[in-house]
């Protein structure tokens, strides 16, 4: 294992990132919090040659000669975040997003690693395709890269890709996203056909004979704009014919970015019945609902829609008990000129890996609503979803961790974005928690620009 | 006002104002010479990316009857078909310095949008399936003429609301102004949440005579191609608005253009309730009070133009 091809636990996928040099670190008086191994108190972490070496009381450790000593002044360290479900745009769409600056989005919302989708132009759909953009984040990428190729050729819906040979090169799963596998015939040859391959497939549900032209969610908002609307059913109807067809199959699927109440019973009775099924829900639609669409802001437009509140609170509910197993952010950047057309003319998507964790936190944290451990844990766990790794803060581990300050409030937007894009439907919103430092696969792959209180130890360590 | 982009900006006073103004107009347009020197100078551009003939023409000739000078902009046979994007458009058009754009698109929003990048004042005339303000303002002006007051009447929009930018102003618009309404139609048409809008919903013309006013909305034949109606005859029998139908002392309004023994027989037509041609009238007079409101009448709180002295808001 090199430190930039972290630890995965599945035979074969392929997690990759630059070389970089690994972070000899001290991190003093930090407010270490990982849910997981109920670490939640004030310490320092040693991280040496990229792995985490030592955990101490709060003043005890010193930095070895070389090593840097952050400052973290009670601030909370938690292990770094994980997204199964990000758009790099790469290739053919690079001008709304690459490798590069993707992956050093991703570090900057403290993101360690993240899985990129297929729907790029050409569709990331065949080996030489996958090899290509392996090869390529091996000298672009700022955090570890996985790729889930196509489950239909040309996400045309209609041929299987080469599964077996895509997985054997690294692929993380297969996916479709963007669309639907409309035809329930080819789905279930996919779900056969994991039997040999292996890989979750991972789903955008949607019945397009349902959400036609639709716009928006299909409610008293749409009602009032008179913009086409997106049913809920359109989702939860496909959900519940694909949890059918799984389970029949007994294959494993992952349903991508739940939006509406209906998916979430639909989900929750599938789980209860055995069907090996998981999900995950992202920021914007645990935060947000059509009342903010009122504007027609093409930054909120999205695919699923911002649905009902009703929907929301759905949401948080399954997060709460467990229905929803992760957050993803769905990261779907889109150029400025391609956004700034009427809202029904423009694509959907929203860019959101760098205000992930500030979202969640200022709008479901501060108020309450959720507890810290429970959004850090959903963060962190939608790679363990597809038998990759768990970032942990522990002795021994790989160094996946992400400094936070919990009382910086920032404007999101104001002093740009990492991200080539700057569809973010939060673009202005006031948010608290920031992002100070991100350390991923044993690197320091982001620092926050004023803040970083880092000094060159000398050799007594202090 | 800056814009008119939604009847939801307007309170029943800025209406009642806009429309007293037209009311001035109206002994403009009984004159010879039916032209007032109010917008002299002003440039007033109209930028049509649907097509249109009664709204783009009652525009034109309300500028023209203020003095302003017209500039008509068609997306055919324009760099819009060369694959310029709206915002394009509009930034190239605003450097010959228009005063006002009115604006349709097949796009909801878009007026706002456009309202963003210029400095002009922009008036929605028609953003997709959203709003049409004017033609809720001649509408409410038609029925203070006819009714007198609109204070609880009960008014019935029947048709195809969930394709209609003129159901969505004017339900917004007969409920500023005091009006009880109701919509009806095929479910098929009816938009799920429209109530949130205030209205009640029906979907069968039972109880069509508690009416005071009957508005029927036009059926556009390519609704039937994505079969929303199993069928223009089995629309006609369920929703037409005919003799049988409409009583004696109900005011029959339609936006137009009309299908004739679609949504209204021939005979409701040309029955003296209907009043579909003083709408038409009503637009030119209700526009020139638009456009002026926007370029001139901001701070006029007198509620009648000064033709001689406009200023600018």
């Amino acid at each position: 294992m090199t430190p930039h091809e972290p630890r995965n636990g599945a035979a074969g996928v392929r997690l990759v990132s630059a070389p970089a040099r690994p972070a000899e670190l001290l991190l003093r008086d930090v407010h270490a919090l990982d849910p997981r191994n109920g670490l939640d108190r004030r310490c320092d972490v040693l991280v040496r040659g990229g792995a985490i070496a030592e955990i101490g009381a709060p003043g005890t450790l010193s930095a070895p000669a070389g090593a840097e000593t952050v400052e973290g002044e009670g601030r909370h360290l938690l292990p770094a975040f994980v997204d199964p479900h990000v758009h790099l745009r790469t290739p053919g769409q690079e001008h709304k997003e690459d490798l590069e600056t993707g992956t050093r989005s991703a570090a900057a919302g403290g993101y360690c690693a993240v899985i990129a989708m297929p729907n790029t132009s050409p569709t990331i759909d065949s080996a030489p395709i996958l090899g290509a953009l392996l090869d390529a984040a091996a000298r672009e990428a700022r955090v570890p890269v996985g790729f889930m190729p196509a489950i239909t050729r040309g996400l045309g819906g209609h041929e299987l890709t080469d599964m077996a040979e895509l997985r054997a090169l690294g692929a993380a799963g297969f996916t479709d996203d963007g669309r639907p596998v409309a035809d329930a015939g080819v789905f279930r040859r996919a779900l056969q056909y994991q039997r040999l391959c292996g890989g979750v497939l991972a789903l955008h549900e949607e019945d397009p004979a349902l959400s036609g032209k639709g716009a928006m969610h299909e409610g008293t908002v749409s009602a009032l704009l008179g913009v086409a609307g997106i049913p809920s059913v359109s989702e939860s109807t496909m959900i519940a014919r694909d949890c059918a067809l799984a389970g029949y199959e007994g294959a494993r699927i992952h349903i991508q970015h739940l939006s509406a109440r209906e998916s979430v019973e639909v989900i929750a009775d599938a789980k209860a019945r055995g069907v090996a099924v998981t999900c995950e829900a992202s920021p914007h639609h645990l935060t947000m609902t059509d009342e903010h669409v009122r504007g027609l802001d093409t930054k909120r437009k999205m695919n699923p829609p911002l649905r009902a509140e009703s929907d929301r609170q759905a949401l948080i509910a399954a997060l709460r008990d467990g229905t929803i197993d992760c957050i993803a952010t769905d990261h779907a950047p889109h150029a400025r000129d391609e956004k700034e057309v009427p809202f029904e003319r423009a694509p959907m998507g929203t860019t959101g890996l760098e205000t992930a964790f500030a979202a969640v936190y200022t709008d479901l944290v501060l108020p309450g609503t959720l507890p810290l451990e429970l959004v850090v844990s959903k963060l962190t766990a939608g790679f363990g979803l597809l038998d990759l790794f768990v970032p942990t803060i522990a002795a021994g581990e790989p160094a996946n961790l992400v400094l936070v300050d919990l009382d910086a409030e920032w404007v999101v937007g104001e002093s740009g974005y990492e991200s080539r894009s700057e569809n973010c439907c939060f673009a202005g919103r006031t948010l608290r928690g920031r992002v100070l430092l991100t350390v991923a696969a044993g690197a320091v792959a982001y620092r926050e620009r004023s803040t970083i209180l880092s000094v060159p130890a000398s050799g007594s360590g202090r | 006002m800056r814009h008119l982009l939604s009847i939801d900006d307007l309170t029943r006073e800025d209406i009642e104002r806009i429309l007293d103004r037209a009311a001035a107009f109206e002994e403009v347009s009984h004159r010879d010479i039916k032209k007032v020197p109010a917008l002299r100078g002003r440039t007033v551009l109209n930028l049509f990316y649907e097509a249109s003939t009664r709204t783009r023409s009652s525009f034109e000739l309300a500028a023209k009857r203020l003095s302003a000078d017209v500039v008509n902009f068609a997306a055919s046979g324009s760099s819009v078909e060369k694959g310029e994007s709206l915002k394009d458009t509009v930034l190239t058009l605003t450097a010959h310095s228009p005063d006002a754009i009115v604006i349709r698109t097949p796009y909801a929003g878009a007026a706002a949008l456009v309202a963003s990048w210029t400095t002009a004042a922009i008036v929605n005339a028609g953003d997709g399936k959203h709003e049409h303000p004017t033609q809720a303002l001649l509408d409410v002006y038609t029925l203070r003429t006819k009714l007198g007051s609109l204070q609880g009447r009960n008014i019935w929009i029947v048709g195809d609301v969930a394709h209609s930018r003129v159901a969505r102003s004017n339900i917004l618009a007969f409920k500023k102004m005091g009006a009880d309404v109701t919509v009806c139609g095929p479910p098929t048409l009816i938009p799920r949440g429209i109530e949130a809008l205030g209205c009640a919903v029906r979907y069968d013309l039972r109880d069509l005579r508690e009416a005071d006013v009957v508005y029927a909305l036009r059926m556009q034949h390519e609704r039937m191609d994505q079969h929303f109606v199993p069928s223009l005859r089995e629309y006609a029998a369920q929703y037409q608005i005919n003799g049988r139908r409409l009583g004696p002392r109900q005011v029959l309004m339609h936006p137009g253009p009309v299908n004739r023994g679609v949504e209204l027989s021939g005979e409701v037509v040309d029955s003296p309730q209907a009043v579909i041609t003083m709408q038409v009238k009503a637009g030119v007079v209700v526009r020139m009070a638009v456009l002026y409101e926007v370029l001139a009448g901001a701070r006029d709180e007198r509620g009648a133009p000064r033709p001689t002295e406009p200023q600018l808001a």
